[in-house]
């Protein structure tokens, strides 16, 4: 299976698991297998309209999949992804 | 609650007034325990927002935050929590925060007043994300 890291502040959603094992031959059905195993996990990487958070960044083996296939990204057992957040905000 | 050392938030508020009158940021890199957190180190990093926002923007890139985690794990800490800086305004999270923000992470939001740090206050998202709960913000010697 296909390994994905979790960062430290979502870790109190995968029962403070760092890394979770996931079903899945593309980026978006692996995220989709995470997000079935651990459903609280949901609400911090969608928005209501069911699209990934600004924040959310995959990277497949240290890269950003933006700069691969994004979802449709093909991945193996043997691959390593990693959620990253990016951190914006400002006074409005 | 978060702790911090006087000369620590000093270090913070530094990099704040160095980039007033725009917005600047960094990690906090420090321990969580069972009665909340300590901030042991700042990391002062770049915003990376387009600069002509940079008034009322920052942004920290998925770099930044692999090498802020890389940096705390070669300390032996965490990435606990992220500064950033409101420029005349109050240290309040706003609604555009507030869209950016994760659970768990502490947010130091401080008041930069023409140029001086005036003013940090420290934020937790809500578990629902509806709105943040202000964290007591404690100095330690």
């Amino acid at each position: 299976m296909t390994t994905i890291r979790i960062p430290t502040p979502l870790r109190a959603y995968t029962n403070s698991q760092a890394e979770v094992p996931v079903a899945g031959a593309t980026v978006g059905a692996a995220l989709a297998d995470l997000t079935g195993r651990h459903p609280a996990l949901k609400p911090h990487l969608y928005n209501d309209s069911g699209e990934l958070r600004a924040f959310v960044n995959v990277f497949l083996n240290d890269e950003d999949v933006r700069h691969l296939q994004g979802a449709a990204t093909p991945v193996k057992d043997s691959d390593r992804l990693m959620i990253v957040p990016s951190i914006a905000g400002g006074r409005r | 609650m978060l702790t911090i050392a006087a000369d620590v938030l000093r270090e913070l508020e530094a990099h704040l007034e160095a980039a007033y009158p725009n917005e600047g940021a960094g990690l906090l890199l420090g321990e969580a325990g069972a009665g909340g957190k300590r901030v042991a180190a700042v990391l002062p990093l770049a915003n990376r927002w387009d600069g002509a926002e940079q008034y009322h923007r920052f942004l920290l890139t998925p770099e930044d935050m692999l090498r802020g985690e890389q940096e705390a794990a070669r300390r032996g800490l965490d990435v606990i929590g992220i500064f950033h800086s409101h420029p005349d305004h109050p240290a309040e999270p706003s609604g555009f925060d507030r869209d950016w923000a994760l659970p768990w992470y502490s947010y130091i939001i401080t008041t930069v007043e023409r140029g001086r740090a005036a003013r940090s206050r420290s934020w937790l998202l809500k578990e629902d994300r509806s709105a943040y709960d202000e964290e007591p913000l404690v100095m330690a010697r």
